[in-house]
C-alpha cells in the first residue's frame, strides 16, 4: 500500500476507485435472481404458494367486506362493522404470520443448499451486499407471483360465492375503483393493498436468510467435506 | 519554479539520479514476487482446544512460477492456501500480494482482490448449476463491470481456449468432470488475474483427464505468464511444478527447485549406471 498525491492506494488505485469498481448494478442481480427463481421453479412455486395461501385470504375476506357492503347488510357506521371486520382481519394476520415462518425456514434451506455457490461467488468477487440484494430480489419475487395469483384467486372464489348467495346482480354494485362513492376503499385498492402486503411480508422474511447467506465464509467454498 | 530551488547543483542532482539508477533493481526485485507470506501463523479454536494449523510460514513465489503445495491432509495446506487466497485472515503474521498486506484490506477492497487478481478453481468444480458455460465464464466479469457485449466475446474466446466452445450452452450437469473442469479453468482466467489458486483440482478427475488438466494449466502459465498456485496430492503435479512445497505440520518442511529435482534425478542414473545397475526410469 502506498501514498500517492496524499490518497491512499491499493494496487495503484484510490479506495473509492475500487469502490466503484467493484459495485454491482441492480439489473444484473435482477437478471441473476430471475435466473434463480425461474430455473428452480417448482421450489420456487412452493415457497410461493405460502404466500399464495395469505393473500388468498386477505383478498377473499376483502371481497367479501365489499360484498356485504353491497348487499346493504352492513355498512360502516354498524357498531358490529368494526368488531367484525377486526375478527376477520385478526385471523388474516395470524395466517400472514404463519407464512413467514414457511418463507423463513424455505429461505434457510435454500441457503443451507447454496452455501458452496455463495462462497463461490465471493470468491469471483460478490460483495455481501450483493448475496444479500440477490436473496431480497428473489424473495420480492416469489411474494409477487404468490400475492398476484392469490389476490386473484381469493377474490375471484369469494365473488363466485357471494354471487352464489345473493345473485349476481350483486356484483353490479361493488365499487371496482380505487374509492366507493361514498369515499371507502374500491376493489382495486384491496387488491393492490393485498400484492403489496404479500410482497412486503416475504421481503421481510428473507432479511434474516438473506444475511445468513451473506454472512457465510468465502473459504467455506473450498471445503470438499460436506 | 520551486523544483530549481530544491534542486541546489548540478552535482547534487548527478548524485540523486544515480542512487535512483541503483534503486531501480532493487524496486524490480521486490515487484518480482506476486505472493509473500511473512512469518504466518493461524491459530483455529475447534471447541476448546486450540488447533495450531500453520506455526510460522515464510514463502516467496516469483510472478509467472508454477508452484504446487504437497502435504498429508490436516498438514495447514489448504490453511495457507485461503491465506493466500485471501478467504482467511492469519492470527499473526502477514500476507503481501502484490507488496499489498491483506490485513490491510476491507471487505470491498478484498472483492474486489478476488475478482481481478485471483482466479480461483476448486477440486469440486464448482460451477453455478442454473447458469449454462458461458454465464458461468462470465460471471466474474459481470462482478467486475464489464459490459455485456465484451463479456460475451472474451468468454467466447476463453471456451474456445480450454476446448469447449461448442458446449457454451451446456449447464454444468450436462458436462462431464473434465469438462466442467475445463469451464472452471476458463471462468478463473476471465479478468485476467496474476495469480490462480488451484485448490486439488484433479482430486475427482480420473488420471487421463487429470493429466489433461495439468497440461492445460501448464500450457496457460506459459502462454499468459500467471503464476499457479496449487494445493495437491497428485504427483503428477511435480512434472510440471516450477518449485514444489512440501508442508508438514503447519511448517515448510522442505522447497524442491524442478531444476534441482532433475539433478537429483540424473545422479540417481549415473550412480546406478556406475554400479552397472539399469537405471528405473518411470
Amino acid at each position: 500500500m502506498t501514498r500517492a498525491g496524499g490518497k491512499m492506494t491499493v494496487f495503484g488505485l484510490t479506495r473509492e476507485e475500487i469502490r466503484k469498481q467493484i459495485q454491482l448494478p441492480w439489473s444484473e442481480a435482477f437478471r441473476i435472481s430471475w435466473r434463480y427463481v425461474t430455473i428452480r421453479l417448482g421450489r420456487s412455486l412452493i415457497t410461493a404458494s405460502t404466500i399464495f395461501l395469505s393473500v388468498a385470504f386477505l383478498m377473499a375476506v376483502s371481497t367479501m367486506i365489499l360484498a356485504a357492503k353491497a348487499t346493504g347488510s352492513i355498512t360502516e357506521d354498524d357498531p358490529a362493522y368494526r368488531a367484525t371486520v377486526a375478527r376477520y382481519f385478526w385471523s388474516v394476520i395470524l395466517g400472514f404470520m404463519i407464512c413467514a415462518t414457511g418463507i423463513v425456514s424455505a429461505l434457510l434451506m435454500s441457503v443451507t443448499e447454496r452455501f458452496r455457490e455463495i462462497g463461490t461467488m465471493k470468491c469471483l468477487g460478490a460483495l455481501d451486499e450483493f448475496i444479500v440484494r440477490m436473496f431480497l430480489i428473489e424473495a420480492s419475487l416469489m411474494g409477487l407471483l404468490g400475492s398476484v395469483v392469490g389476490a386473484f384467486v381469493g377474490a375471484l372464489l369469494m365473488l363466485i360465492w357471494a354471487g352464489v348467495r345473493e345473485g349476481f346482480s350483486l356484483w353490479a354494485k361493488i365499487p371496482w375503483g380505487f374509492k366507493s362513492a361514498t369515499g371507502e376503499w374500491g376493489f382495486l385498492t384491496y387488491f393492490l393493498a393485498s400484492i403489496l402486503a404479500g410482497v412486503v411480508l416475504s421481503v421481510i422474511s428473507a432479511i434474516v436468510p438473506a444475511y445468513r447467506a451473506a454472512k457465510l465464509q468465502a473459504a467455506d467454498a473450498l471445503r470438499t467435506e460436506i | 519554479m520551486a523544483m530549481e530551488q530544491m534542486m541546489p547543483s548540478g552535482e547534487m542532482k548527478e548524485r540523486l539520479q544515480d542512487a535512483a539508477k541503483r534503486l531501480e533493481p532493487m524496486l524490480e526485485q521486490v515487484s518480482e514476487f506476486i505472493v509473500r507470506t511473512r512469518d504466518v501463523h493461524k491459530i483455529y479454536l475447534m471447541g476448546k482446544v486450540e488447533v495450531h494449523a500453520l506455526r510460522g510460514v515464510n514463502l516467496d513465489i516469483k510472478r509467472g512460477e508454477y508452484i504446487s503445495i504437497m502435504g498429508p491432509s490436516g498438514s495447514g495446506k489448504s490453511t495457507l492456501f485461503n491465506m493466500i487466497g485471501g478467504l482467511d485472515k492469519p492470527t499473526s503474521g502477514s500476507v503481501y500480494i502484490n507488496e499489498v498486506d491483506l490485513a490491510q484490506l476491507d471487505a470491498y477492497e478484498l472483492a474486489w482482490l478476488r475478482c481481478r487478481t485471483i482466479g480461483y478453481i476448486f477440486q469440486t468444480f464448482n460451477l453455478i448449476p442454473v447458469m449454462t458455460a458461458l454465464e458461468n465464464v462470465m460471471l466474474p466479469m459481470i462482478f467486475a463491470g464489464v459490459p455485456e457485449d465484451e463479456r460475451r466475446e472474451r468468454g467466447m474466446e476463453l471456451l474456445k481456449r480450454v476446448g469447449l466452445a461448442e458446449r457454451w450452452n451446456h449447464k454444468p450437469f450436462e458436462l462431464s468432470g473434465g469438462q466442467q473442469q475445463r469451464v472452471a479453468i476458463a471462468r478463473a482466467l476471465a479478468n485476467d488475474p496474476a495469480i490462480i489458486l488451484a485448490d486439488e483440482p484433479t482430486g475427482n478427475l480420473d488420471l487421463k483427464t487429470g493429466k489433461e488438466i495439468i497440461e492445460l494449466l501448464k500450457e496457460l502459465n506459459q502462454e499468459k505468464g500467471v503464476t499457479i498456485i496449487s494445493a495437491t496430492h497428485d504427483l503428477k503435479m511435480i512434472d510440471v511444478s516450477d518449485r514444489v512445497i512440501w508442508i508438514r505440520d503447519g511448517q515448510i518442511a522442505r522447497i524442491e527447485d524442478r531444476s534441482k529435482i532433475r539433478v537429483e534425478a540424473a545422479l540417481e542414473v549415473e550412480e546406478a549406471l556406475m554400479e552397472g545397475e539399469l537405471p528405473n526410469i518411470p
